[in-house]
């Protein structure tokens, strides 16, 4: 099923291995052996219905959804186990769904509060040169921004920390579709410069306009996956799974 | 109105209250600091606060240390015993309600002045005053150590907020306060954060006991007794609003001693009075941000 992918210079080895993830809030099962992986340099995104456990995927792997099983390797390194701080410093960005901008920060204390983990991150010029908007709003509170500018700071944060893999849930929510179209081509951006990413989704558009891969979730389990090829050439298989 | 208050007795009183309120917006500033990152009221403050004089006290008598070597070495000391104190009890009641920690922290307290009292009775114990004499201003007698207390619990605060606002230690505490969880995923060890910020809290509540020492009688109930009024201070200018606790201390301890010229009969209520005036006007205290209300 994944020839097509396989034969892509994209290609490379795993650099992140989900198997068999379980992961419970409380006492409720919300994933059921999660499997799949993603490629050094690869843009990957999990699609699937509200509640099908994609952002609790994400959250697994940040470490901050504790109770899990199964395994998530990251370059060698076994995730499960380890606190969320130990986890970003191996290399992970995350970007929430909620975008978690800090209302009692400046935008720029926002953008620099991130601490510099490791080489290889954006450098405040190539940063301000990604996100002009964010330069000229620098001294305003970080929640006075709008959704769209809230949502490129929340991105634009974890891009100067040397994180390799970065995770972005659902960064179209709610925006205006002149604004996705303006972060569908930053993260276009991003993958270009060698970033590993992994998109959570619900907009099928957007998704198709960026990703290498389709994980497609569904009650927690991992129930396809298809190349970007294979999901324009059959839009049928995907919406049945999605109901649209 | 201030026909037939003598002067001497306003600008007494007035300093007197200033010296109070040094240190209610020392201590609530302690206090807001701790709450505001990690969701505790930190009953054992006034405790805290004690073992910082005690600890001087004890340096004085035991090591011949006086009064300047304790004033960093008590806070030191004491923020120590804070920062075990944060991990083996504190840290696992961080995921259960408020009231596990509230009656924790109370619970230490009571054990501390208990055993402080056992240890060195009820009754005071006098320590020295380093900066003896004073300047007479005209209107009134102005005592050195006095001044000293004044400037230095402003400085502090300053210095304390100037860290929190305007450092980028500060606006992780800042970013901490809101979304710990976030500030996690960048790599930071918030639960050691958590350790070192009940530590720092705790260390300006024993650096307030060490200034306390030659003023008041260093004794086991010198922090219960004024934990209530810093209680109310904090709530007063909002709970986690830091600078909020600082005005909200001076302002306070400076309208306590106006009260005692004007109507002494109210001055033991008045904070509270002003505090039902300041709740029912802003429920979420005089200095929270409009997001929290």
């Amino acid at each position: 099923m994944n020839s097509l992918a396989e034969a892509r210079p994209v290609a490379a080895q795993a650099m992140l291995k989900v198997k068999s993830l379980s992961a419970w809030y409380a006492e409720s099962k919300v994933l059921h052996g999660m499997t799949f992986d993603v490629r050094e340099g690869e843009l990957l995104t999990l699609i699937g219905r509200n509640g099908a456990g994609k952002t609790t995927t994400l959250r697994s792997i940040m470490g901050i959804v504790r109770k899990r099983t199964g395994s998530i390797n990251f370059s060698g390194q076994e995730l499960i186990g380890k606190r969320t701080f130990e986890i970003a410093r191996l290399g992970i960005g995350y970007c929430p769904e909620e975008r978690a901008i800090f209302s009692s920060l400046s935008v720029r204390e926002n953008l620099f509060l991130p601490p510099v983990l490791r080489e290889g991150g954006l450098s405040d010029e190539a940063l301000y040169a990604t996100f002009p908007n964010l330069k000229a709003r620098a001294g305003s509170q970080g929640t006075k921004l709008s959704g769209g500018e809230q949502q490129m700071l929340a991105i634009a944060r974890i891009l100067r920390t040397g994180s390799r893999l970065v995770l972005l849930d659902e960064p179209s929510e709610g925006l205006a579709p002149v604004v996705v179209k303006e972060i569908g081509e930053i993260i276009h951006g991003l993958k270009a410069q060698g970033f590993t990413i992994v998109l959570v989704e619900q907009n099928l558009r957007f998704a198709r306009q960026v990703a290498d891969r389709h994980v497609v979730v569904e009650n927690g389990k991992v129930v396809d996956i298809l190349t970007n090829e294979e999901l324009s050439a059959d839009m049928g298989r995907i919406k049945t799974y999605l109901g649209v | 109105m201030f026909e037939g208050i003598s002067t001497q007795l306003l600008f007494g009183q007035l300093l007197l209250g200033l010296i109070n309120g040094s240190f209610y917006a020392m201590l609530s500033m302690g206090l807001a600091i701790i709450f505001g990152l990690m969701n505790v009221v930190n009953f054992t403050h006034g405790a805290q606060y004690m073992l910082g004089a005690f600890v001087a006290w004890l340096l004085l008598n035991h090591l011949g240390l006086g009064y300047w070597y304790s004033l960093i070495l008590a806070p030191i000391v004491v923020a120590g015993f804070g920062m075990v104190m944060e991990r083996l009890l504190l840290r696992p009641l961080q995921n259960l309600d408020h009231l596990y920690g509230l009656l924790a922290t109370y619970a230490v307290a009571l054990i501390v002045e208990g055993l402080a009292r056992y240890q060195y009775g009820s009754t005071g114990l006098p320590y020295e005053n380093p900066i003896s004499g004073g300047v007479n201003l005209g209107f009134m007698f102005l005592p050195y150590y006095r001044l000293w207390v004044v400037v230095f619990s402003i400085v502090t605060c300053i210095v304390t907020w100037l860290l929190i606002e305007h450092t980028k230690l500060g606006a992780y505490l800042r970013a901490a306060n809101e979304n710990p969880r976030i500030v996690e995923t960048f790599g930071i060890n918030v639960p050691k954060m958590m350790t070192l910020t009940y530590g720092f809290g705790v260390g300006l509540a024993a650096l307030s006991g060490v200034l306390a020492a030659p003023i008041y009688q260093v004794s086991p109930s010198m922090g219960s007794s004024l934990m209530i009024v810093v209680f109310a201070v904090v709530v007063i200018g909002g709970m986690g609003s830091i600078m909020g606790a600082a005005v909200t201390g001076y302002m306070l301890g400076i309208i306590e001693g106006l009260t005692k010229v004007i109507y002494p009969e109210a001055a033991s209520v008045v904070i509270f009075l002003f505090m039902i005036v300041a709740l029912y006007l802003r429920p979420a205290g005089m200095f929270a941000s409009k997001e929290s209300v």
